[in-house]
C-alpha cells in the first residue's frame, strides 16, 4: 500500500482564482508554519511510514471496494462502493484527523482544536487525540448537539471537551467560526484540526493530501477487480473533503467523469439547500475564496441540509476550480430524496449509510437537479437552478464508482423522527 | 480623502489621536447616526465606522453581538454608508469592513461607494497584505487609504513589507486574539510599536484591540500616534446610545490630554 502522501501533487495556495488567505493578520505566522511543517513532514519518509501504519493497523485501510449487486441492479449500472463507511470511528474524516493529529505532535503542538457538523470530524479528532495523548477542544453548534447527540457523548467519552456554539443557527458554519477565533488567540499552542477541504491555504491541500487515500486505494482496486477505470465517480458534496480525496486520485485520467453530489435541501428554489457550488456566486467564507451561498450585499446566508455534514454555505476552493475548469460536475439532491436512498440502501445492501453519501446514493438512482446543465460558471447571486432530471443518466451497462464516506449510525434518530 | 487621516493625525493637539470605534446600524440606525455625531462632539479624531458582517472572524464577542443585531434589523451596507456621508464632514471616516462584502460587487465598485459617501479609508480585517494589491489600487485611485493591520505575531520582513506599502496608518493590532475589553494590555506593547514605527516611518501608528479604560488609553497614547477605542465604545452605544458614547469619548479624549 502506498502511503497517502508520498504522490501527492503541489502544496498550492490558489486553484485557479480560488483559494488564499483571508484571515486576521495574527494568524498568517501560523499558516506559515503549518505549511512549512506539512510541506517537510510529507517528503519525509519517516512520517509517511507512521501515518501509514496507523491507519492500516489502527484505523482498518485499506477499506473495502464493494461491488453492491443489488444496488447495481437498481441503477441499471455496475456500481462499486468504497466503503469508508468502515473505517474506524465511522467515516473518512478519521484519514484527516490522524494525519492532522500526527503532525500537530510534530509540530510540538499540545492543544488541538477542531469543529464538527455531524460530528463526525469531532470524533475522528477525539479519537486522534486520544490515541497521540492530546488535549483535545471540539466547537460544535447547539443545534448540531441535539441532532448529533450520540457524538456528543462519543467526544466525552474519548476525553474532549465539546465546546458548544450559540450563534446564529448554531451549526457547522458558526463552529468553523468559534475555533478560528479560539486559533486566533491560541496559535502558538494550538493546532487547529480542520475538518474539510476548506479555510485558508494550506489547509485545501493538507486535507486534499491527507484525503487522497480513498481515491488512491480505490483506483487501485477498481482496476484489480475490473480491469478498467470507472466510468463515473461520484462522492457527495459539503465542504468536499471525501470527495476531492476521491476525485484527486482520478483526475488525470480524462474519461472518468467526476460527478460532486450537493444538497438541495428543501428544493434549490425554496432557497433552503446547502448547494453553493450549484447556486452560489465567488466569495469568501472562512479564510479561503470559493462558492459561497451569499446575499447581494455579501452577507453569507444560512444553509440547510437533513445532513448536518453537509450543512455549510461554503464549498471547497478546489471544487470551485474543478467545477469552472469543466473537469468535475456538481448537481443535487434534496433532503426527501436523500432520506428514501438512506432507507433504500439500507434494503438493498443491508448497509446503513450516512444522510451525507445518502445524497451521492441517491443521484446514482436517478434523482437529483444538475442546476449548471447548459450553462457555464455561475457568477450571480442567488438561485438559478432549473429542475430537470433525467438526462444525466446515461443508460446501460456503465461503471460506477461512490464514495460511501461514512455510516448512519448517528443518523438514526433524526431518520426515524421524519416517518 | 486621505489627506483628512494625515490631517487628523497631525493636528490633534494632544498625545495621540483619538479614534472610537462604531457598528453601523446598532444599536438601530437612527441611534448609531447619533454616535457618529457623539463621537465628533466629543472631539474624536476620526471614527471607525463598522459594516456589519454575518461571520466576523476577527471580532469578540461584543462587536460579533453588535453586527448580529444590526443585520437582525435589516441594515444594509447603504445605510451604513449614510451614517458615513452623514458624518464624513466632521471627521475622517474609516470603514471597517471584511473581505466579502468588499468582494460582493467587486472592489472598484465598493471603492467608488465608499468614496461617494465620503469615506476617508478602508481597514480590512481579514485581508493581510498579500492578497491586499488589487484593493489597494481601487483605493489609491479615489483616494482613499487602504489602511494595514499588524499584530504581534507579524515577522520583521513581512513588517517592512507592509510598513511599505501603508496608506494613512498603520493599524496596530495589540495582542494575540480578537476584538474585546481586556484589564490589561500586553507588557511587550511598547516594543511592538517600535518596530512597527520603524518599518512604518513616516505614516503614523494607531493601536486597537483591548483597550477599555481612560487610563489604558492614556498609556498607548504615550507611546502611539493613535489610540483606538472598539468594543468599550460599541457597549456604551448598547447601554446608553449617543449620551453615553459622548460622556466616554469625552473622558477618553481628556486622558489623552496633557
Amino acid at each position: 500500500m502506498t502511503g497517502p502522501v508520498a504522490s501527492a501533487p503541489g502544496l498550492d495556495r490558489r486553484f485557479g482564482a480560488y483559494g488564499g488567505r483571508y484571515v486576521p493578520e495574527t494568524l498568517i505566522p501560523a499558516l506559515d508554519e503549518l505549511e512549512g511543517a506539512w510541506a517537510e513532514a510529507r517528503g519525509d519518509g519517516g512520517f509517511a511510514q507512521e501515518l501509514a501504519a496507523l491507519l492500516r493497523d489502527y484505523a482498518g485501510r485499506p477499506t473495502p471496494l464493494y461491488r453492491a449487486r443489488r444496488l447495481s441492479e437498481a441503477a441499471g449500472r455496475t456500481v462499486y462502493l468504497k466503503r469508508e463507511d468502515l473505517l474506524h470511528s465511522g467515516a473518512h474524516k478519521l484519514n484527516n484527523a490522524l494525519g492532522q493529529a500526527l503532525l500537530a505532535k510534530r509540530m510540538g503542538k499540545e492543544r488541538v482544536i477542531a469543529e464538527t457538523g455531524a460530528g463526525q470530524h469531532g470524533v475522528a479528532t477525539a479519537t486522534a487525540c486520544a490515541l497521540l495523548g492530546l488535549e483535545c477542544v471540539v466547537y460544535m453548534g447547539s443545534e448540531d448537539m441535539r441532532r448529533q447527540r450520540p457524538n456528543v457523548e462519543r467526544m466525552g467519552l474519548l476525553g474532549a471537551e465539546v465546546a458548544p456554539v450559540e450563534a446564529g443557527a448554531r451549526t457547522l458554519k458558526e463552529a468553523v467560526s468559534e475555533a478560528i477565533r479560539d486559533w486566533v488567540t491560541n496559535a502558538a499552542g494550538t493546532h487547529y484540526v480542520i475538518g474539510s477541504a476548506v479555510g485558508p491555504a494550506p489547509y485545501p491541500a493538507l486535507v486534499r493530501d491527507l484525503q487522497r487515500v480513498i481515491g488512491d486505494e480505490a483506483r487501485a482496486q477498481i482496476l484489480a477487480a475490473e480491469g478498467r477505470l470507472p466510468d463515473r465517480v461520484i462522492a457527495c458534496v459539503g465542504g468536499g473533503s471525501n470527495a476531492i480525496g476521491t476525485f484527486v486520485a482520478f483526475a488525470a485520467d480524462a474519461d472518468v467523469e467526476l460527478v460532486g453530489v450537493e444538497a438541495a435541501g428543501e428544493g434549490i428554489d425554496s432557497g433552503r439547500h446547502s448547494a453553493p457550488l450549484s447556486t452560489g456566486a465567488r466569495g469568501v467564507l472562512h479564510g479561503s475564496l470559493s462558492a459561497v451561498m451569499q446575499d447581494s450585499d455579501g452577507q453569507i446566508v444560512e444553509a440547510h441540509s437533513v445532513s448536518a455534514g453537509l450543512d455549510y454555505p461554503g464549498s471547497g476552493p478546489e471544487h470551485a476550480h474543478l467545477r469552472d475548469s469543466g473537469r468535475a460536475r456538481y448537481v443535487a439532491v434534496t433532503d426527501d430524496e436523500a432520506v428514501a436512498a438512506f432507507r433504500r440502501l439500507c434494503r438493498l445492501e443491508g448497509i446503513v449509510p450516512a444522510l451525507e453519501p445518502s445524497h451521492a446514493v441517491a443521484w446514482l438512482l436517478g434523482a437529483g437537479v444538475d442546476a449548471a446543465a447548459g450553462r457555464g460558471p455561475v457568477t450571480a447571486n442567488g438561485s438559478e437552478a432549473d429542475p430537470g432530471g433525467g438526462d444525466h443518466h446515461p443508460s446501460g451497462g456503465g461503471l460506477d464508482l461512490l464514495t460511501l464516506s461514512g455510516r448512519g449510525d448517528k443518523d438514526l434518530a433524526e431518520v426515524l423522527e421524519l416517518g | 480623502m486621505a489627506d483628512r487621516i494625515a490631517a487628523a493625525f497631525a493636528g490633534h493637539g494632544r498625545r495621540a489621536a483619538l479614534m472610537p470605534y462604531l457598528m453601523g446600524g446598532y444599536p438601530n440606525l437612527p441611534t448609531s447616526h447619533a454616535v457618529a455625531e457623539a463621537c465628533a462632539d466629543a472631539g474624536a479624531d476620526l471614527v471607525e465606522l463598522g459594516v456589519p458582517f454575518s461571520d466576523p472572524l476577527a471580532d469578540g464577542p461584543t462587536i460579533h453581538a453588535a453586527a448580529s443585531e444590526a443585520l437582525a434589523a435589516g441594515t444594509t451596507v447603504d445605510d451604513v454608508l449614510g451614517v458615513c456621508e452623514g458624518v464624513a464632514a466632521r471627521l475622517a471616516v474609516l470603514l471597517m469592513v471584511y473581505a466579502n462584502t468588499i468582494l460582493a460587487g467587486g472592489a472598484e465598485a465598493f471603492v467608488g461607494r465608499a468614496a461617494s459617501a465620503g469615506a476617508a479609508g478602508l481597514i480590512v480585517p481579514d485581508l493581510p497584505h498579500d492578497e491586499a494589491a488589487e484593493l489597494r489600487a481601487a483605493c489609491d485611485s479615489r483616494g482613499l487609504a487602504l489602511v494595514p493591520l499588524v499584530a504581534p505575531t507579524t515577522a520583521a520582513d513581512r513588517l517592512a513589507a507592509i510598513g511599505q506599502d501603508a496608506r494613512g496608518f498603520v493599524y496596530t493590532v495589540s495582542l494575540t486574539g480578537t476584538t474585546g475589553e481586556r484589564g490589561e494590555l500586553p507588557a511587550e506593547l511598547s516594543s511592538l510599536v517600535e518596530q512597527v514605527r520603524a518599518a512604518a516611518a513616516p505614516t503614523p501608528v494607531a493601536v486597537g484591540f483591548g483597550i477599555a479604560t481612560p487610563e489604558q488609553a492614556r498609556g498607548v497614547g504615550e507611546i502611539a500616534d493613535g489610540v483606538i477605542v472598539g468594543s468599550r465604545v460599541v457597549r456604551a452605544a448598547g447601554d446608553g446610545g449617543a449620551a453615553a458614547v459622548r460622556e466616554l469619548v469625552g473622558e477618553l479624549g481628556r486622558a489623552l490630554e496633557g
